[in-house]
């Protein structure tokens, strides 16, 4: 049985409560304690810095080469708190309400309201540091408004809020790096879990510039190794993001949570060609003052210049006069998607929409609209060879983050004890949507606030049980790990890693993508094996295991998208309603939107894997809402 | 359009390098150029020859993990972007292409265009941080940042870590990637109680890594892709004269 172990007590004491009831590690016992953690983006990094403030020994792990590098840095537009300095109404629980309520009612209250407790304390730990948020003349923080919320609460650094967040927690990270309590193996990557009497006790790891295979023991394993929006091959996510990790995990017995719940970012550059490697992402933030609008007549190819005011239909400010240009990513992502369905569609491949910054510019004047997204428009500029100054921006929607991930309980530990998940890694706070700029809160959350708090209540039965790397479980798990890389390195076919992987992403945005029904889901859950069959007989990865080898490397990564595309279809096909980013075309209203079940569906579905030939046990987290009531999501 | 590239190949950090040619074929300008190297890897491995191993993560100039020297400019010859932002219709139908990696005694080749620059990490160990604790902290707006520090600061903080100052540098020295973080703290109160050891500290780090002296060439300003000014040198030199005075 899944036990969430959420305190009991009233929605605003819990966490306080629970902080107090669990037990604490005696801060001279600390320094016998070794703890690993996999990923040094901002959720591994601010963890590993708090845990050894805290006096643990860490041993941290990035493929990277150095943690700057994590994909963390590349988020734009900002971060979430509660804080109210404009005035304008935010409180702890607003932020908790647009939350919850943005996530389609498919999260915990618990959870979600201790995230919007702890969101002040990151903005006052990241001020600390030295954080260059955006001032106000006066001297004091910046804000501006996100999707999803009618305040602004957002607070960020230029068009590089991720970039700055994330240096702020490798300066800590470093700090403790130089004291030596954290030692940082750069270009390592894990490879597998090591349980030992069903206890989480280390991680085999290959060493990416010499092909190393080796054992690290601990007394717990953290992982904070980001998401798996690369299973679609396109994406706004980094070449290397990748679910390996968390996969692994899974297939050692923690259990994998909703993963068919993930986000369509609806403003990136549109697919220019087929060699296309990457989406990039045009933050949100840029909703705020941009207008998004596609020809009234279907097949409209003219200069967006000479298509008049009345010729132009605003959809979104059309459809949802409250909220306009600010509705959840979900619901952009999928108007657009319709739009283009129906023909509206811009651009040479009509797969895209505008972003207007004409009556912005009128109205702030060219300078701040500089001030504010120059940077954006610069990178839209250099990618697509056109001027948005000069012409709308052309967007269009893009796989961008995942609500799906291990499942774990209140104090952000899985199913497997000892092993902890942070960051997107995690299923736990967004739902069946996540708002924008609420990631890099949950991140900084778990590492600065939550897992410092809950380790201990683990840790504090376990002096001196750490492993020791000379058990047999260490030595056999290196062996299966070395099997694989001998498999992949042997097949020799003739179908590169990459050619198989824009199969899979072709597969999975078809099917399992931003509308989703029971016919191509089934063709989904069919096709995959076949797939996966296929990439085990006729791949070719070359050179050796013993060398730097990118090729092997994603070889290693797209064989654990395979088995993950397929429960990602599954989880898709059992879920028969919509909610947030899962939206299944038999369950909508008359007017599109999506239709949730709170009868049958308001739970957290958790997979077991059952084994390779087995299909994965379905395990149901129900939800339990006492204090928000569950209305279906307006934002008309 | 086609065009011919002269790449540097080197199997790890002991073996002798030499460039090797590939005519790559059906290029198209909205490709990016990493898009082309991906497409001609994907061709070397079908033929069953080792792909050309470069780094490169973001791939929209965020991570600071690509750089390549390309025909003799670091990140390429458009100001203001790094290698992964470089599209191919920033170059000719039939054109040259000469790629190498970056080249500083700190950073060891470790195969074909990856270099190894762990050295930024020690030099920010030895001090580019301001020492706070998780928690305990003042509220955000406790203290007032005149906004022009504050922009001038993120200025500086845009330093992404690529090392491109240091690979343009006759001197390869460290000097604009060690000033951005100096200055970015100078310039803010957060950073003003640590601001004699942090100048101290990360100089002399620089200097045990094997970086060069400055001798104020301005290159690296020129080939910075985030165009972080050398006016922030002249803030390191001036921090550092008054540390050394009261050090
Ligand atoms: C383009 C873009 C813009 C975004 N903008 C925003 C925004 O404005 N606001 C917001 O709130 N959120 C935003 N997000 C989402 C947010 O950035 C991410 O969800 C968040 O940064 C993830 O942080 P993380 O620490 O969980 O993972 P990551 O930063 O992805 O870090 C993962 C770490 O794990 C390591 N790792 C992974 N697997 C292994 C392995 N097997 N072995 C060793 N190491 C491993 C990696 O090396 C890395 O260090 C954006 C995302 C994208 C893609
Ligand atoms: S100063 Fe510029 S060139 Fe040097 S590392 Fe920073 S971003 Fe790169
Ligand atoms: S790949 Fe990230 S900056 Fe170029």
């Amino acid at each position: 049985m899944l036990n969430n172990k959420i305190p009991l007590g009233p929605l605003a004491e819990k966490w306080t409560n629970h902080k107090f009831s669990s037990k604490l590690v005696n801060p001279s016992n600390k320094r016998k304690y070794d703890i690993i953690i996999v990923g040094t983006g901002l959720a591994g990094a601010s963890a590993a810095a708090s845990l050894a403030e805290l006096g643990y020994n860490v041993q941290a792990f990035s493929y990277h080469e150095s943690p700057r590098r994590a994909h963390s840095i590349a988020a734009q537009g900002g971060i979430n708190a509660a804080k109210n300095y404009p005035n304008d109404s935010d409180s702890i629980y607003r932020l908790f309400y647009d939350t919850i309520k943005g996530g389609d009612y498919r999260s915990r209250e618990a959870n979600v309201y201790r995230l919007a407790e702890v969101s002040n304390n990151i903005i006052d730990q990241c001020v600390a540091q030295g954080i260059p948020f955006a001032r106000e003349y006066g001297g004091l923080l910046d804000n501006r408004s996100f999707g999803g919320a009618q305040v602004s609460r957002t607070f960020y650094a230029r068009g590089q809020t991720g970039q700055q967040l994330l240096l702020g927690a490798y300066s800590a990270l470093v700090r403790q790096m130089n004291t030596g309590q954290v030692k940082f193996h750069s270009r390592h990557e894990m490879l597998d879990l090591v349980l030992i009497d069903g206890e989480a006790k280390g991680i085999v790891t290959r060493n990416l510039i010499t092909g190393e295979i080796q054992s690290h023991a601990a007394n717990a394993v953290v992982l904070a190794t980001g998401g798996y929006g690369n299973a679609f091959f396109l994406s706004t996510n980094a070449m290397a993001s990748n679910a390996t990790a968390a996969w692994r995990a899974h297939k050692k017995g923690a259990f994998f949570a909703n993963p068919c719940i993930t986000q369509i970012h609806p403003t990136c550059i549109p697919v220019a060609s087929s060699h296309q490697s990457k989406l990039t992402l045009m933050s949100e933030s840029l909703r705020n003052d941009g207008r998004v609008w596609v020809p009234k007549k279907k097949g409209d190819k003219r200069h967006p210049s000479e298509i008049s005011e009345d010729e132009r239909d605003y959809y979104l400010e059309r459809l949802y006069p409250s909220f306009g240009n600010l509705v959840p990513r979900d619901v952009a992502s999928r108007r657009a998607k319709e739009m283009c369905d129906m023909g509206h569609g811009v651009g040479e491949t009509g797969l895209a929409v505008f972003l207007d910054f004409e009556d912005a510019i009128e109205r702030m004047g060219k300078d701040v609209v500089v001030q504010k997204y120059g940077n954006l428009f610069d990178m839209y500029k250099q990618i697509t060879g056109e001027d948005p100054y000069e012409i709308p921006m052309r967007i269009y929607p893009a796989v961008h983050y995942t609500m799906g991930g291990l499942w774990v309980d209140y104090n952000l530990m899985s199913t497997i004890p000892g092993l902890y998940i942070l960051g997107e890694a995690n299923f736990s706070d967004h739902g069946a949507n996540r708002l924008g700029a609420s990631a890099l809160m949950q991140g900084l959350a778990d590492g600065y606030f939550i897992l410092p708090y809950t380790i201990g209540d683990y840790l504090s039965g376990k002096l001196g049980e750490k492993a020791s790397v000379d058990n047999d479980a260490f030595s056999k798990t290196e062996t299966d790990v070395k099997n694989r890389i001998e498999n992949l390195l042997s097949i020799n076919g003739n179908r590169t890693v990459d050619d198989i992987h824009k199969e899979l992403g072709l597969i999975l945005w078809e099917n399992v993508g931003m509308a989703r029904n029971k016919s191509g889901l089934e063709k989904a859950i069919e096709s995959i094996p076949k797939l996966k069959d296929e990439f085990w007989k006729n791949v070719k990865v070359t050179g050796t295991a013993d060398e730097l080898n990118p090729e092997l490397e994603k070889a290693g990564r797209v064989a654990d998208f395979l088995e993950l595309g397929e429960l990602m279809a599954r989880d898709a096909l059992n879920r028969e309603e919509s909610c947030g980013g899962h939206f299944r075309e038999e369950h909508q209203t008359e007017e599109n939107e999506a239709k949730r079940n709170d009868e049958e569906f308001s739970y957290v579905a958790a997979w077991e894997h059952k084994g390779d030939d087995l299909t994965a046990k379905l395990h149901k987290e129900e939800l339990v809402f006492e204090n928000v009531e569950l209305t279906t999501r307006s934002y008309k | 359009m086609k065009v011919i590239l002269k790449v540097w190949r080197q199997n790890n950090a002991e073996s002798q390098g030499a460039f090797e040619t590939y005519p790559v074929e059906n290029v198209s300008g909205d490709m990016s150029f990493f898009e082309m190297m991906d497409m001609l890897n994907d061709q070397l491995v079908l033929a069953g020859k080792t792909p050309i191993a470069f780094d490169h993560d973001c791939r929209e100039g965020i991570c600071g993990t690509c750089g390549l020297f390309i025909n003799g400019r670091a990140h390429g010859k458009i100001r203001g972007i790094t290698t992964c932002q470089l599209h191919m219709r920033s170059f000719e139908d039939g054109e040259t292409i000469v790629v190498e990696p970056w080249r500083a005694k700190a950073f060891p080749v470790i195969k074909d265009l990856i270099v190894e620059r762990t050295s930024f990490d020690r030099i920010m160990e030895a001090g580019g941080y301001v020492s706070v604790k998780t928690g305990g902290t003042p509220d955000a707006n406790a203290i007032p940042i005149a906004k022009r520090n504050a922009e001038e600061a993120m200025d500086a903080a845009s330093c992404i870590g690529c090392a491109a100052c240091v690979a343009t540098c006759k001197n390869s020295s460290a000097m604009l990637f060690v000033a951005a973080k100096v200055s970015q703290l100078a310039l803010l109160p957060q950073g003003q109680p640590e601001r004699v050891e942090r100048a101290l500290n990360m100089i002399a780090a620089m200097d045990e890594e094997g970086f060069g002296n400055c001798t104020n060439t301005g290159a690296c300003e020129i080939e910075c892709p985030k165009e972080i000014s050398i006016s922030h040198i002249g803030r390191l030199n001036r921090e550092f004269l008054k540390a050394s005075l009261k050090g």
